[in-house]
């Protein structure tokens, strides 16, 4: 397997597969990605993009869908709390 | 405000899955300049999704080593369409791509159905679970329970296996009765049983149970144990995930803002076609799961159909029908054994979620008739997923059936909503939907 890429999710380093999503990474940190309206925690549920339940802050950009990105080196990603 | 890049295809692929692979490599081989957009990082849709951890199945590679000339573009999500042009969205900003003809191949989604506790984290699709495992989503050891209707189950439950998950048990809401109808029915399908017993063989010891639904989901606050019921009385099974979907709908939204008529065969649209797979748009074509949910093969042999009549081959195009006739009336045989129970209609009591991303409950819909009203008040569906959860979760329920789609298709940045409007890719009444 091709060397893992290592990230940080809301300040802890994460080290996951190559090809993986942000989600992947998340889930290894944080039991939920988002907190709903009504302040429920939230974690992804399709899968595929649809859903938008997976929703993450990542290098400071707000509302990415993690199931649909892919991680880089060094990405920064924050759930919320 | 800088011009959006601009391209122009001769045909132009929306939609990298089975369909839209075979689409691209047939219309390229005509000599047509071809586009192939998917808004996911990798080719290959949902059934040939990239596994960090498994090499792709041999016709997959096959597809992807196809399109030498075909440009492929990841990462692309359609957001708007105008005449013989989208509007697309990429990490990199905004891009106009018009097109001589168009085929549309954007797949399916999962069939979701809301019961008390769905939205607890933990609680995920089982195409769902599937796809977030194959991109490395951490389920090794992880207890998982797999539910709701169909082959799919299957499959999923075969991924997680391969993954070195616990699957603790698949129900499936048919009855047993349907399932083996539809299991003697496979014989006359000799490669589909043959791949039918091959996933029970991978799956070896793990209980299948007919006639057996989810009722409910408890934890806090993420899912710890689940509530089934089948034939035999109600059990609760302690899990870390359940993997619940209730069939496929088809990803019509692209279609229905490109004015391509829809056809309703119970409560989701698909597109209507003719043989030729032209819908009631000249110049765009639609290709697999979203005619009507048909799978893998029937996916592959329209993609091909339709690859061929966009570039004009139509004597190509016509020698595949027969395939076609075949492998939808596999489709129809699906659907028949696998209908869904009236009863999962009753799961959501009225404190149920049902639109999650507005936090909207079942009782909060009580006395609206139609979508549009029910968005104005409530503001279901008004949220980030447009109502893709919801509306298809209250159209099976027999609520009311979803609103048609308006543009942007998914919440878009505001470089990009400012080119749409630059550009008159959005109506003069637009306003909302930004992130
Ligand atoms: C979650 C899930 C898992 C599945 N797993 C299996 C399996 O294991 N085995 C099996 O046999 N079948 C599986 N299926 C069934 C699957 O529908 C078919 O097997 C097959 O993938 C259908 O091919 P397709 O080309 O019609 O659509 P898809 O494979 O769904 O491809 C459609 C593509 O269009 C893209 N797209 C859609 N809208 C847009 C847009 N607006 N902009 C840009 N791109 C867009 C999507 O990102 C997707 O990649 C699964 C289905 C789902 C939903
Ligand atoms: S999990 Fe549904 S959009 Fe990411």
């Amino acid at each position: 397997m091709s060397t893992p890429i290592r990230v940080t999710v809301n300040g802890q380093p994460v080290e996951v597969p190559a090809g993986s999503s942000v989600a992947a990474a998340v889930a290894r940190v944080a039991a939920h990605s988002r907190r709903s309206v009504r302040g429920e925690p939230r974690a992804p549920l399709c899968g595929m993009g649809v859903c938008f339940e997976c929703r993450v802050q990542v290098d400071g950009v707000a509302h990415v869908r993690s199931c649909m990105t892919p991680v880089s080196e060094g990405m920064q990603v924050r759930t919320d709390d | 405000m800088t011009e959006p890049m601009t391209e122009h295809y001769d045909v132009l692929v929306v939609g990298a899955g089975p369909a839209g692979l075979a689409a691209a490599q047939a219309a390229a081989m005509h000599g047509a300049r071809v586009g192939l957009l998917d808004a996911q990082a990798q080719a290959g849709g949902q059934v040939w999704r990239h596994d960090v951890r498994r090499a792709a199945p041999r016709a997959a590679r096959r597809a992807f080593a196809s399109l030498e000339n075909v440009d492929v573009l990841a990462r692309h999500s359609v957001v708007a369409a105008a005449s013989h042009s989208l509007l697309v969205e990429t990490p990199d900003g905004a891009r106009q791509l018009r097109y001589g003809s168009l085929v549309l191949a954007t797949g399916a989604r999962e069939l979701l159905l809301p019961f008390p506790g769905w939205t607890l984290p933990g609680v995920t699709g089982a195409g769902g679970l599937q796809a977030l495992t194959k991109q490395g989503w951490p389920i090794a050891d992880k207890r998982v329970v797999v539910a709701g209707s169909g082959p799919l189950l299957l499959a999923a439950a075969a991924t997680l296996r391969a993954h070195g998950t616990h699957v603790l048990g698949i129900y499936e809401q048919a009855p047993a009765s349907a399932v083996h109808a539809f299991a003697w029915r496979l014989r006359h399908w000799p490669a589909r049983a043959v791949q039918a017993v091959g996933l029970r063989a991978r799956l070896a010891g793990v209980p299948y149970r007919c006639g057996t639904f989810v009722r409910a989901a408890h934890g806090e606050p993420a899912l710890s144990s689940i509530e089934v019921e089948g034939p035999h009385g109600v059990r609760r099974i302690e899990c870390d995930q359940l993997a619940i979907g209730y069939g496929l709908v088809p990803n019509v939204e692209l279609a229905g803002l490109l004015g391509c008529e829809l056809e309703h065969a119970g409560a989701h649209p698909h597109v209507r076609v003719d043989s030729l797979l032209r819908t009631s748009v000249p110049g765009v074509h639609a290709a697999g799961e979203l005619c009507g949910i048909g799978g893998l093969a029937a996916a592959r042999i329209e993609g091909s159909i339709a690859g061929h009549a966009a570039a004009g081959a139509y004597g190509n195009a016509a020698a595949l029908l027969p395939q076609r006739t075949r492998e939808r009336r596999f489709a129809a045989l699906l659907s028949q054994h696998f209908a869904l129970a009236p009863r999962l209609h009753a799961l959501a009591t009225p404190q149920t979620l049902i639109c999650r991303c507005e936090d909207v409950t079942l009782a909060a819909l009580d006395g609206f008739s139609n979508a549009r009203d029910a968005r104005l008040a409530t503001r279901c569906g008004m949220g980030a997923c447009q109502g893709r959860i919801c509306g298809s979760a209250l159209a099976e329920l027999g609520r009311f059936p979803r609103s048609g789609s308006r543009p942007p298709l998914f919440p878009a940045r505001l470089a990009t909503l400012a080119v749409a409007e630059a550009e008159s890719f959005l109506p003069n009444d637009y306003r909302g939907n930004r992130t």
